[in-house]
């Protein structure tokens, strides 16, 4: 039988002649007009990294972990977690909100695991693609339910933030953030901006370990913020996208979110596992809305659910399942918190490194922001001109902020890089 | 401190989704779910393919895989097999290069990022779908951007096709509007153009420059044979004209959960697909940045071995043929029982779903008095039966049909 359907559609097509549409070989194509996009600034890095046949080449562009050999690690929890899992799933949809185990353990991570709010059941969360499915999700839903709002982003800020704002069509603020005098934290900036803010206001916050700058308000400093946005009404929306990975201790990392939570801020986060269990691939994550009540969150969450379905209906059992396994079994969370511990002591330490490395090499600048800044990523300071001349010279790739990830560095091409640093820069 | 969001309502139950929950809280022993489509097993088990397994477990055990970010556009070798199995390995729009294929999650996804290409891209915004259709089509297309009118496709005096009312509903469109078409087996009603319809609505749509954009998600499903079910857009394509074509393996592999899926856009030339393909991965870097590397690994694994290749069109075929065999045997019950009606429809229809003609009314009867769960439109998933159950609900149908005829 489906020979002959075959047939009859071979036929079906060559009984006509296609005269009437003949002049469809000739049409011009609907995307003429369509113009090549731009690279993206981030992964365009590591597609020129890939084509350079230099035996010297060090990628330090995108933000995804190596161990000190410049290899991707895959953690021993996460080997396991898919050990355990493969051969035994249905592969069967997950409810569109996600996986209700993934989201009760990552909601623990965020917000506590004796939180209030838990308990009460006064989160909505759903599972999301990764950090940036998080973002999206949220500000589709911001548009949606609070069409007159904007979104005030820092400056600067991962790129992709205002591409997620713009296509959720938020319009978007910039308030201040990192000095470039002290390659530091503008936080009288910072504050003035969030002053002068109208009421009730949306900012997007990085928790920790800002990306691209490293460099994160002391927890006196958050405390004045979240004081601020108490007397302004705002909104905070915390992108956290490397808890653990930051100081090597989840809590730790979190504590932004704590003293927020403190002050009864309902706050949105977006949470990640793509560092931190190294599950990038997977793209699993959470967004979560801390409301006033259960009824409220139930309310919420039914109404995020209303823009996943239309965006990809329900999200992706494998990563999912990985971490429920891991964070379900306190064995396999425990050597979890192992894992991201060594991989935040290792960037620590090539910190620690390459400042020396660039001190010891006589450096004329100061390179004290190397170790102060915190997470996977150095804002260098180094100018689009020397990071061309690193790339083009020395085969070093970055993305042209001077934004250098630290997970690239190793034991093995930190003099390599702190030399090729210093030769770039020391006439300045 | 109140909540910004406190003025917002609860959204409804998806009226799909929703189903199995109410299946899910009734107690009783004989109750069948027939509605979300998913394939049941003769003994009413979700059923993961052997070659699936296969591939999971050669997975798992290459100690050299890592989880790295995948490509926007997602893996090579997804793309390039995916736009093989759909097209054909023959096909011209393939070795030309005229083809951007994208891996997206699952058919939505494919959907979702084709539709807020062509709001970016595309000098018309509305597209014209089948009426009924799958009822997260209109959602996903507005939420893009583009507007939605619908043209006739079911005749509920017939339970087919009415084909002259698409003709002339497609007929009285706008140039350049953009058409959705399911590549076969429709969902919700089973009903497909014959191959002669087909070639019609070719000629109707090339003639007015209108944009077919396919929705294939039973490729091998319907019929037990993938190139027959992918027949329609292999015309389309033979033409020399552009389309898109959204393809889900989640229920011709049975990956479901893992959301595989791939957008593909067939194109004049090479040169506009490759910018076109650059576009696109600026749709997709807002929304997840990059595709879920699973499902795809593992579709790519089956699809690149030929022995896995075969073995899987072999395992399809299987669950084809067992959802024919129970069209069979549903519509010879009713035969049996002289049920009230003309229910040759239920053979003449193809793939996962029967569109039954029953009423809400006759639909919430047989959930009360029958436990028989399907969406109130009267669809009802064939996979979801097996030998033993249907005649429940042959006779669950024969007394709805005559005590509320």
């Amino acid at each position: 039988m489906a020979m002959a359907m075959a047939m009859m559609f071979r036929n079906a097509a060559s009984r006509r002649p296609m005269s009437p549409i003949s002049g469809l070989r000739s049409m011009s194509s609907w995307w003429k007009h369509v113009e090549p996009a731009p690279k993206d600034p981030i992964l365009g890095v590591t597609e020129a990294f890939l084509a350079d046949p230099s035996p010297d080449k060090v990628n330090v562009g995108v933000g995804a972990y190596r161990d000190d050999n410049g290899k991707p690690v895959v953690l021993e929890c996460v080997r396991e977690a898919e050990r355990r899992i493969a051969g035994t799933s249905f592969m069967e949809y997950l409810p569109m909100g996600g996986s209700v185990k993934m989201m009760e353990e990552t909601l623990k991570l965020a917000y506590g695991d004796d939180s209030e709010f838990i308990k009460d059941k006064r989160i909505a969360a759903v599972q999301s693609l990764s950090g940036t499915g998080a973002c999206r999700l949220f500000a589709d839903f911001q548009k949606r339910f609070c069409p007159d709002s904007q979104i005030y982003i820092p400056v600067p800020t991962w790129s992709n933030h205002h591409n997620i704002w713009r296509d959720a069509q938020v319009p978007q603020k910039t308030y201040h953030y990192y000095h470039p005098e002290t390659k530091g934290l503008d936080f009288s900036g910072l504050m003035n901006d969030v002053k002068n803010a109208p009421e009730g206001s949306f900012f997007l916050l990085h928790a920790c370990a800002h990306n691209p700058t490293g460099v994160d308000p002391t927890d006196e400093q958050w405390r004045e913020i979240s004081q601020l946005f108490k007397a302004k009404n705002h909104f905070a929306f915390f992108d956290m996208a490397y808890q653990g990975f930051a100081s090597g201790d989840p809590a730790r990392d979190a504590k932004s979110i704590r003293i927020f939570l403190e002050d009864g801020h309902h706050i949105g986060i977006s949470q990640s596992y793509a560092k931190n269990m190294g599950l990038y691939g997977q793209r699993v994550g959470c967004l979560s809305v801390l409301c006033e009540d259960a009824k409220q969150a139930v309310t919420v969450k039914s109404q995020l659910q209303q823009l996943a379905r239309p965006m990809y209906s329900n999200p992706p059992l494998h990563g999912a399942q990985i971490v429920s396994t891991i964070l379900g079994d306190p064995e396999l969370k425990s050597l979890w918190l192992k894992e991201v511990k060594i991989m935040a002591d290792r960037i620590i330490g090539m910190r620690t490194t390459l400042r020396e490395s660039l001190e010891k090499l006589g450096s004329p600048l100061s390179w004290e922001h190397v170790t102060k800044q915190i997470g996977m990523f150095c804002y260098s300071g180094l100018t689009p001109e020397q990071v061309d001349r690193l790339t083009s010279e020395y085969h070093i790739y970055m993305t042209r902020n001077g934004r250098i990830s630290m997970a690239g560095v190793t034991t093995g091409n930190v003099g390599y890089l702190a030399n090729a640093i210093h030769e770039v820069t020391k006439s300045s | 401190m109140e909540s910004v969001f406190s003025n917002i309502t609860r959204a409804p139950e998806d009226p799909i989704l929703g189903v199995t929950v109410a299946y899910n809280n009734d107690p009783s022993p004989v109750k069948i779910n027939l509605g979300v489509g998913a394939y049941r097993t003769e003994e009413g088990k979700p059923l993961v393919l052997d070659v699936v397994r296969r591939a999971e477990l050669q997975l798992v055990n290459d100690k050299s895989r890592v989880k790295e970010y995948i490509p926007i556009v997602g893996i090579a070798d997804f793309n390039k097999l995916s736009a093989k199995l759909i097209l054909g390995g023959d096909s011209p729009a393939i070795t030309e290069n005229r083809v951007a294929t994208i891996q997206c999650l699952s058919g939505t996804g494919s959907l979702r990022v084709g539709a807020e290409f062509l709001t970016k891209h595309y000098h018309q915004h509305v597209i014209y779908i089948p009426k009924p259709t799958w009822g997260n089509h209109p959602k996903v297309f507005n939420l893009a951007g583009l507007s939605v009118e619908y043209f006739r496709y079911y005749d509920p005096t017939t339970r087919g096709l009415d084909f002259q009312g698409l003709i002339e509903d497609l007929g009285a469109a706008p140039s350049g509007a953009i058409v959705l078409l399911h590549a076969c087996a429709h969902n919700p009603t089973g009903v497909d153009p014959t191959p002669e319809q087909w070639e019609q609505i070719r000629q109707l749509i090339r003639s007015k420059s209108l944009l077919p954009f396919f929705d294939s998600a039973y490729q091998g499903f319907a019929s037990g044979s993938l190139d027959t079910d992918a027949g329609s857009v292999r015309m389309f394509v033979a033409d020399g004209g552009e389309c898109l074509i959204a393809q889900s393996y989640a229920k011709n592999m049975g990956l479901y959960g893992e959301r595989v899926g791939a957008l593909s856009i067939v194109c004049k030339s090479a040169d506009v697909a490759s910018k076109v393909e650059s576009q696109v991965k600026l749709v997709v870097r807002p929304m997840y940045s990059s595709p879920p590397i699973h499902g795809a690994s593992i579709v790519a694994t089956i699809l690149k071995s030929s022995d896995m290749y075969n073995d899987w069109t072999i395992e399809l075929k299987a669950m084809a043929d067992r959802i024919i065999s129970m069209r069979k045997q549903l519509f010879e019950a009713l035969q049996t029982r002289g049920t009230p009606g003309d229910w040759s429809h239920i053979i003449k229809q193809i793939g996962m779903f029967t569109f039954t003609g029953l009423n809400t009314e006759q639909v919430a009867f047989m959930t009360k008095e029958h436990h028989i769960y399907m969406t109130s439109d009267g669809r009802i998933s064939m996979a979801g039966l097996s030998s033993k159950t249907v005649p429940h609900l042959a006779d669950a149908i024969h007394d709805a049909v005559t005590r509320l005829g």
